[in-house]
């Protein structure tokens, strides 16, 4: 298993550090940086020069990368660097954005997991059952559904449950401007009551996108695994019907749904970019958006590899808990 | 697989109606089982409406694209789907956002169809350095979110400050989402049954023959995956609807005067309580949309492989 692990990180390695010249790659396939300044008003083309000379933009792509290469490993990321953007520390805002994301992320996977297996597990054994196309009609629905239009919806309906709670005198419960800033202060009622109200939409949203993609997966793969013959063997030894659900078939049917979960975790980022828009959430989302939107190379460029590592991670950590799963993969 | 070509009345007739039982084209198996899932045919119907909307749409409903009308009439009379903020005609903006968004989406679904199919058999064909370039290529662009690199190489499109480079960039965002995100899982998927097939006696059979590697490729290996391809390229529809228009919605995707639903959306997404309508037309047409291309996605699947029939036929 030991090795198998040593393995998995040694492949890993170098799978970032071509990950980092293609990030830099699309970070310069953006495009002239300055372009948007440079329209603002005429420039003089020795002050447009000296610009250029100042963010670094008279070296070569190559010695650009190798700069940035050198600092993002010794741990200095540089900083913005778009006129009259003022000058943001790239790392710090990163980390600082990584941290209100991830706690998105993680709730509204670690939900959306849990709701789906149940779900497509209960529709794998009543097939057909009424529940059962229930379930699949949802999840077509949910398919089917932009984002970030489920996202403007809930808003819409928080306000409207805001402007109810405020007419019958109990105050504005939902909040559409990220967690709670006290952090845990108050008494745990009134923990539970600012973290609920600031979380409860964001993670409804990006819960009921990757609810639906779960059960999906969740319900066929169960559904392999109850046709299994062990399980018919299970069955014919007398063993009680939920007994040979939980314990033999839910088991192995649990394995694929591990994977998914990682390779989701993109999407998931990207899921919290719009979700971070519609509710006002200052996280790793939002800062992608205006760093893309004012074409700061460097955010844009850190950005995309701190993305690229935590994917990598989640997908390593996947890996080892599969191979903990299935001794065919780690012995194989 | 035999078809009974007619069902005769009398006995004399049954007789000579199994003498002419013929075997029956694999497409036709296919067209019967597609049209007796209900579900299907209506994606496929609406699917045609959207696009007679979208396309012949314009020649029926003239009204003007630009602002002029009075601004904010709600639905009803001249304006059927009302007006917006600065007075332009919704029916003719979601008309115009429907055709951005499908034109958008049939380029995405033709594009990123050829290239994961060609790149799919390739490395599942010849295996090896090529087989572990496109890998490890998918791999690599997997750890970026899809919409940041699509919004990152879209950037260079347009200028915050309006500008000529602004117009008609429809077409580069498309190609962006076709060539960056929308081939990757067409492509493994074609792999992986490339990699079984050319295991296959005929595959043998066509080597021994001297047949070129590109005859191999295209007249023998990808014939047999006509299913896999085909319903892949009616997902792809669906999504590149989805992810153009969250590019569109967070202003990093098509720019005026070229307005794609999500533009629409993005435009009017703090009127839901006071212009409700600016918001509800253009979100049903993107559901319309990508449902109709799933139910059809779906019913092609059915038709293609029975075993995995959700819906009885």
């Amino acid at each position: 298993m030991l090795q198998y692990v040593i393995r998995r990180v040694f492949i890993a390695i170098p799978l970032l550090i071509v990950a980092s010249i293609l990030t830099f790659a699309l970070t310069t396939a953006m495009g002239d940086p300055l372009a948007d300044w440079k329209l603002l008003k005429a420039r003089t083309p020795a002050e447009i020069s000296s610009e250029y000379h100042r963010i670094g933009w008279d070296r070569s792509p190559p010695e650009r990368y190798l700069d940035w290469a050198g600092g993002f490993v010794t741990g200095d990321w540089k900083t913005t660097i778009i006129p009259g953007n003022g000058t943001q520390d790239v790392r710090s805002e990163i980390g600082r954005a990584l941290g209100v994301t991830l706690q998105l992320v993680i709730f509204s996977e670690v939900i959306a997991l849990l709701l789906g297996m149940a779900v497509g597990a209960l529709g794998a054994v009543r097939q057909y059952s009424f529940f059962d196309y229930a379930a699949t009609g949802a999840a077509f629905f949910m398919f089917s559904m932009p984002l970030f239009c489920v996202a403007v919806i809930l808003k819409f309906a928080g306000i409207q449950l805001n402007n109810w709670l405020e007419n019958i005198g109990l105050g504005r419960w939902i909040v559409t401007s990220g967690p709670p800033r006290d952090g845990f202060s108050g008494g745990l009622g009134h923990i539970l009551y600012t973290y609920s109200g600031a979380f409860i939409l964001p993670v409804l949203s990006l819960v009921a996108i990757q609810f639906a993609l779960y059960s999906r997966f969740q319900r066929a793969s169960l559904l392999d695994t109850l046709n299994a013959d062990y399980v018919r063997t299970a069955r014919a030894k007398g063993l009680t019907p939920a007994r040979v659900v939980v314990r033999h078939a839910l088991r192995t049917g649990l394995i694929p749904v591990v994977t998914v979960f990682a390779l989701d975790l993109g999407i998931l980022f990207g899921g919290a970019i719009i979700t971070e828009t519609v509710f006002g959430w200052r996280g790793m989302g939002a800062l992608i958006v205006d760093a893309i939107t004012k074409k700061e190379p460097w955010m844009v460029q850190s950005w995309m590899m701190v993305t690229a590592i935590v994917i990598v991670l989640f997908t390593l950590l996947a890996d080892i808990v599969y191979a903990y799963l299935d001794p065919r993969i780690r012995l194989g | 697989m035999v078809d009974l070509k007619s069902v005769p009345a009398d006995r004399a007739g049954a007789g000579a109606g199994f003498a002419d039982t013929e075997a029956r084209a694999q497409w036709r198996t296919v067209a019967r089982r597609f049209v007796r899932h209900k579900a299907a045919v209506a994606g496929m119907a609406l699917f045609a409406v959207l696009l007679l909307f979208a396309f012949a749409g314009p020649l029926l409903w003239t009204a003007s694209l630009d602002a002029g009308g009075d601004a904010k009439i709600a639905p009803g009379g001249v304006h059927p789907f009302g007006t917006d903020r600065i007075g332009r005609d919704m029916l003719a903006q979601v008309i115009s956002g429907t055709r951005f968004s499908l034109q958008i989406a049939l380029v995405v679904a033709v594009v990123a169809t050829v290239a994961g199919v060609v790149l799919g058999a390739l490395a599942g064909y010849l295996r090896g350095l090529v087989d572990a370039g496109i890998s490890r290529l998918i791999d690599l662009l997997l750890c970026v979110p899809n919409l940041v690199i699509t919004a990152v190489l879209a950037r260079s499109t347009f200028t915050l400050a309006p500008s000529v480079q602004n117009q008609s960039n429809w077409l580069t965002v498309a190609l962006i989402i076709a060539l960056f995100t929308s081939w990757f899982p067409i492509a493994r998927t074609i792999r992986g049954l490339t990699l079984s097939l050319r295991e296959k006696e005929f595959v043998e059979a066509a080597r021994a023959l001297g047949a070129p590697t590109s005859r191999i490729v295209f007249r023998h290996i990808l014939p047999n995956t006509v299913d896999v391809i085909i319903v892949n390229a009616t997902v792809t529809v669906a999504q590149a609807v989805l992810l153009e228009s969250a590019l569109s919605f967070v202003n990093l995707g098509v720019h005026r005067p070229e307005a794609s639903l999500g533009l629409l959306i993005n435009e009017n997404k703090n009127e839901l309580a006071t212009l409700p309508w600016l918001f509800w037309f253009p979100f049903v047409f993107i559901v319309l949309i990508s449902l109709s291309v799933n139910f059809m996605g779906d019913g092609l699947r059915d038709a293609f492989d029975p075993r995995q029939r959700k819906v009885r036929a």
